[in-house]
């Protein structure tokens, strides 16, 4: 009987994937970050054999889920607000938190031509304005605050429409479902024409996305060095390709 | 207090979706179960089989779905074009749409089972006192049918109060327009306000309980008036 066992045990463990015994690292990625977070996940696995697992939702959604004890072991968020609230809540590991990028907001159309300048908000009114939700999404509130800048935001109240993260916010003004939207530059490198108008940084508070150890990867070595892979020339490259700027080292 | 009074606006619009979808779904679904039941057509278990669809697609297949045929670019943008506006989606009819959709099988299903259930007797009898195909319909089939149409109108009508995948996709979650109960709870969930979540998902909890029940007690009576 244990022989037989053991047979059946060889037999599964000769099924599972190679990768399988490399050291996995699971990720929670604001949903602005994914694209160039798989692009940089790859890059990783290409160096150090290990494998970043990544898993996207707003910054809002994902800190909720970490709260309720979720096992991600690196927290890739779109503000240093809620990162720092995991390092203060015992959460995540003091001293890990760094700026990886910083985000740009864009006023985006799937109309060539349809968005010029902050004119386009106004003359004429938009019939839909895809937003990400301002209370989960830092794009969202970063886009809040640009209308509040404008002075357009009471005017365009109930015009808005709220994607649950910006990607869905995104995917809403892509379809053309919103006439425009306010989503993230790194975004813009999958639409395919268009029209844009890049929000001006002092029309909100800067995007400054934190990325920070939890306390699920303390022990795994493979979650430091995926954050010290973020923070390396390499990364970096690939960070500002899509749009963003890199923060202070 | 004030807060709470956040709460009522998606109750409302809830239970204002769950009626008019409701209404659709009887308007609509009557006549198809009544094809389904009473047609010899051979390719009829093919419609039959489109309508139960929902029962097995996830949400995201019909929201996605319903998301491109909603927009600019599909029959829905043309429809919104009549009034002015660029998509279906994001509006209440939208979600009527999407609602009707997702809860056609829960309606028509039950309301076929009635039709099929009493046989061809009472029709045939109709029929010998003259009664003509439109007379036998409403006069015959539809009272017979009754407690398939009450156990479809409180199935569709349960069904569509507790949707959340199709709104979540296409409803831009507008206060009073398209953030559905689920929705809002969703949301509270997300933001960490679990006192609201909480009051919201009790009141659900309660609703489906006693919607259970009821069809279920429903249904005893209705056969025992039978029998």
């Amino acid at each position: 009987m244990n022989r037989r066992l053991a047979t059946l045990f060889a037999a599964v463990l000769a099924l599972l994937p190679a990768a399988a015994f490399g050291t996995e690292v699971h990720v929670a990625v604001a949903a602005n970050f994914s694209a160039a977070a798989t692009e940089i996940a790859a890059a990783f696995e290409k160096q150090t054999g290990d494998r970043a697992i990544l898993s996207f939702g707003s910054t809002g959604q994902l800190f909720t889920q970490i709260v309720q004890g979720a096992p991600f072991e690196v927290f890739l968020a779109a503000d240093l607000a809620r990162p720092q609230k995991a390092i203060d809540t015992g959460l995540a590991v003091k001293g890990s938190l760094i700026t990886y990028a910083v985000g740009r907001l864009v006023l985006f159309s799937a109309d060539p031509g349809r968005v010029t300048g902050p004119q386009s908000l106004a003359d004429p009114l938009p019939d839909r304005i895809a937003i990400a939700n301002p209370l989960t999404a830092p794009y969202g509130a970063a886009a809040i605050q640009t209308l509040d800048a404008l002075g357009l935001k009471a005017k365009l109240q109930d015009r808005l429409v709220v994607g649950q993260s910006i990607a869905q916010a995104f995917q809403f003004t892509v379809t053309g479902n919103a006439e425009m939207g306010f989503v993230a530059g790194s975004e813009l490198l999958e639409a395919q024409g268009g029209s844009h108008w890049v929000v001006p940084e002092d029309l909100h508070a800067p995007i400054a996305q934190g990325a920070v150890l939890l306390e699920a990867g303390k022990d795994n070595a493979a979650s430091t060095a995926f954050l010290n892979f973020l923070d390396s020339d390499g990364a970096r490259t690939i960070i500002a390709r899509y749009g963003y700027g890199t923060g202070v080292r | 207090m004030s807060d709470l009074a956040e709460l009522w606006p998606p109750v409302a619009l809830t239970l204002g979706l769950a009626a008019v979808t409701t209404l659709v779904l009887l308007v609509l679904g009557t006549p198809l179960a009544w094809w389904l039941a009473r047609s010899r057509t051979r390719g009829k278990e093919i419609v039959a089989a489109i309508v139960a669809l929902p029962l097995v697609l996830p949400p995201t297949v019909l929201g996605f779905y319903l998301l491109i045929a909603l927009g600019p670019s599909g029959p829905g943008g043309l429809v919104a074009g009549l009034y002015g506006a660029r998509s279906l989606a994001f509006s209440f009819e939208g979600l009527v749409i999407g609602s009707v959709i997702y809860s056609l099988p829960f309606v028509v299903q039950p309301i076929r089972n009635a039709f099929e259930s009493f046989g061809e007797r009472p029709l045939e009898a109709a029929a010998t006192l003259r009664a003509g195909p439109v007379d036998r319909f409403f006069s015959v089939a539809l009272p017979l049918a009754r407690p398939g149409l009450m156990t479809g109108a409180v199935l569709g009508f349960a069904h569509t109060v507790g949707e959340f995948g199709v709104v979540l996709m296409i409803g831009g979650n507008i206060p009073g327009r398209t953030r559905v109960l689920s929705i809002a709870i969703y949301d509270y969930v997300e933001q960490l306000e679990w006192g609201k979540a909480h009051m919201l998902s009790a009141g659900l909890l309660v609703f489906a309980f006693l919607v259970i029940l009821a069809t279920m007690l429903l249904e005893r009576r209705m056969r025992l008036r039978v029998h």
